[in-house]
């Protein structure tokens, strides 16, 4: 008795080691497996843009491309206002009395417009993009695996990516770097409104945010803003097309909460990267 | 024969020979061998989880095999280029289950989308051909709606004009009478069987509706645990069908018959409960000692 008790401990302790092996195996595999896919589908998507650039004949489907950037950025405005307006008026507040002990509240306007066009710009457009674009997008792919149509696009021989990654992936870059511009401004504007509360002469606000933001800063902003929608619009289509047909309404749910929690981390991770990037080259 | 119709040649155009696949450690298909020829309806039949579909995919190229080969009009898939696998492609047609139409795009659009691609012709042009094909299957006035306005049915007679737009010469159908109610189901069978004759099609139809099946086949094949049981004439297979008890000797033609038939009782249904059922309710009963 005591001898199977025995047995059945160590049993328990072989099975719960052999079982954190396996899943660090299987995570790792996943993780490596999915990163690798992307790259695989970033690759080829580059290919097919380049190809519908300079060869003549290849086809480009600017409709198609047109409809996409609509529907990713044109839905996303109202809340992509509410989020740079909120916090264009939040900041400057949080920093003016740290900077009036100082004499230089009117600084609020610097700090408010390096924040913006530099950083917040572009994050928080991604954040609201990664819902807006992110996740309809990787919805969208999903169904359509699970409805056969990619399946049928492939019988047809019509290439997946060329027809759906490509016009996405284009829209939601394109639509990063416009919606960005638009955040910076609406940013700033908001920075405007507190610092007229606060005293701030409205032209002194005016010249010293014109002032702040250097074409280093703006242009940096807007390639980070592009390269954060290369990689929404990436992780959304690898993510639906990951999808398997018989996943159903489940994977497509999966892929969409996946898609929203990946960009996020994603984003966040490229900003680190870029800031960095830029930093070490003098651009900030 | 009498029921050999004149345009079946001897010629095959879909070669299976030997494939196996496997999925993890369940093998679906197991040494399948199958050759279509041009001009037949060959009929695919099994019950749920026979591997049907995973052959379906192996024929329009959408798996490999773990081995064997898959030939289409004398070519394998696996030494295929790009090119030759997109011209390929272009010379079959599938409706799938659900009709897969992209849902973005109205009826008229997915029909014309292949031509779009893949023909270099005047929007006009193409106007008229997706009319033609429309027309073919009754939808022509039904051109600009959404697929999600459409019936099961509607859809998957769409997806059949999708499929035959570029006037392919084998056409696939992926369980085309599942779900339909029996009036909707029967006009998709004349629609198969007269697809088939009128463009001189190769059409291969899987599917598990024994009447549909009786309707339209040619030949018919008969697929269980990922092997080929039996392929023949419908002939052979109704008078399977027919035979009494003592006529056949062989589980094999009991359990085809079983199937035919539809019936409750068989060795199928044997099959499925020998798996252990009183050991599995014992097992339960020790644990709750």
């Amino acid at each position: 008795m005591a001898d199977a008790q025995e047995k059945t401990k160590q049993s328990w302790i072989i099975s719960f080691v052999g079982g954190i092996g396996a899943l660090v195996l299987t995570a790792s595999q996943q993780f490596f497996s999915t990163i690798g896919g992307m790259f695989l589908l970033l690759y080829e998507a580059a290919l097919v843009t380049l190809r519908g650039l300079f060869l003549p004949g290849a086809k480009i489907g600017r409709e198609a491309l047109w409809f996409q950037m609509i529907r990713v950025g044109v839905r996303a405005i109202p809340i992509i206002v509410l989020v740079e307006l909120a916090i264009g008026m939040i900041l400057p507040l949080q920093m003016f009395p740290k900077l009036n002990e100082f004499g230089q509240g009117d600084q609020i306007a610097t700090v408010n417009a390096i924040a913006a066009f530099r950083e917040l710009g572009p994050l928080m457009t991604a954040v609201v993009l990664s819902g807006f674009a992110g996740a309809s997008i990787a919805a969208e792919i999903g169904t359509m695996v699970t409805n056969e149509e990619i399946k049928a696009l492939q019988a047809m021989a019509l290439n997946p990516v060329s027809f759906l990654v490509v016009p996405r992936m284009l829209a939601t870059m394109l639509m990063m770097v416009v919606l960005t511009i638009f955040a910076d401004l609406v940013m700033v504007g908001g920075g405007w409104l507190t610092g007229m509360r606060l005293g701030v002469d409205p032209d002194v606000y005016y010249q010293l945010s014109v002032t702040a933001v250097d074409i280093a800063g703006f242009i940096t902003g807007l390639v980070k803003a592009a390269i954060f929608g290369v990689l929404i619009s990436l992780i959304a289509c690898y993510l639906g097309l990951s999808v398997k047909e018989w996943e159903g309404s489940n994977g497509v749910g999966q892929a969409t909460t996946n898609t929203v929690v990946y960009s996020i981390v994603a984003i966040i991770g490229a900003d680190a990267v870029f800031t960095v990037i830029f930093y070490a080259y003098g651009l900030f | 024969m009498a029921m050999e119709h004149e345009n079946i040649s001897e010629e095959a155009v879909i070669e299976l020979d030997g494939v196996t696949k496997s999925f993890g450690t369940q093998k679906v298909l197991d040494g399948v061998n199958l050759h279509v020829k041009r001009g037949e309806i060959m009929v695919v039949m099994g019950g749920s989880g026979c591997g049907k579909s995973t052959l379906l995919n192996h024929m329009i190229g959408a798996l490999t095999p773990d081995s064997g080969s898959v030939k289409l009009f004398g070519r394998d898939y696996a030494t295929m280029t790009d090119e030759e696998l997109a011209e390929t492609r272009m010379r079959f047609g599938i409706l799938f289950q659900s009709g897969a139409l992209i849902s973005s795009l109205t009826i008229g659009e997915n029909v014309a989308l292949p031509l779009r691609e893949h023909k270099s012709l005047d929007d006009n042009i193409i106007d008229i051909m997706v009319k033609i094909k429309l027309e073919l299957v009754g939808l022509r006035e039904h051109a600009d709606k959404m697929p999600a306005q459409l019936s099961g049915g509607m859809k998957k007679r769409a997806g059949l004009a999708r499929a035959v737009a570029l006037d392919p010469q084998i056409l696939f159908y992926d369980e085309p009478s599942a779900g339909l109610d029996p009036v909707t189901s029967a006009q998709i069978d004349q629609l198969i069987i007269a697809l088939t004759r009128k463009l001189h099609v190769t059409s291969v139809v899987v599917t598990h509706e024994m009447d549909s099946a009786f309707t339209i086949a040619d030949r018919m094949c008969m697929l269980d645990l990922g092997k080929v049981m039996r392929i023949g004439s419908r002939k052979e297979f109704e008078d399977l069908r027919d035979a009494a008890d003592g006529e056949l000797k062989s589980e094999q033609d009991l359990l085809i018959r079983q199937f035919l038939r539809g019936g409750a009782e068989g060795p199928i249904t044997d099959r499925q409960q020998s798996s252990g059922y009183a050991d599995d309710l014992s097992l339960v009963a020790t644990r709750t000692q």
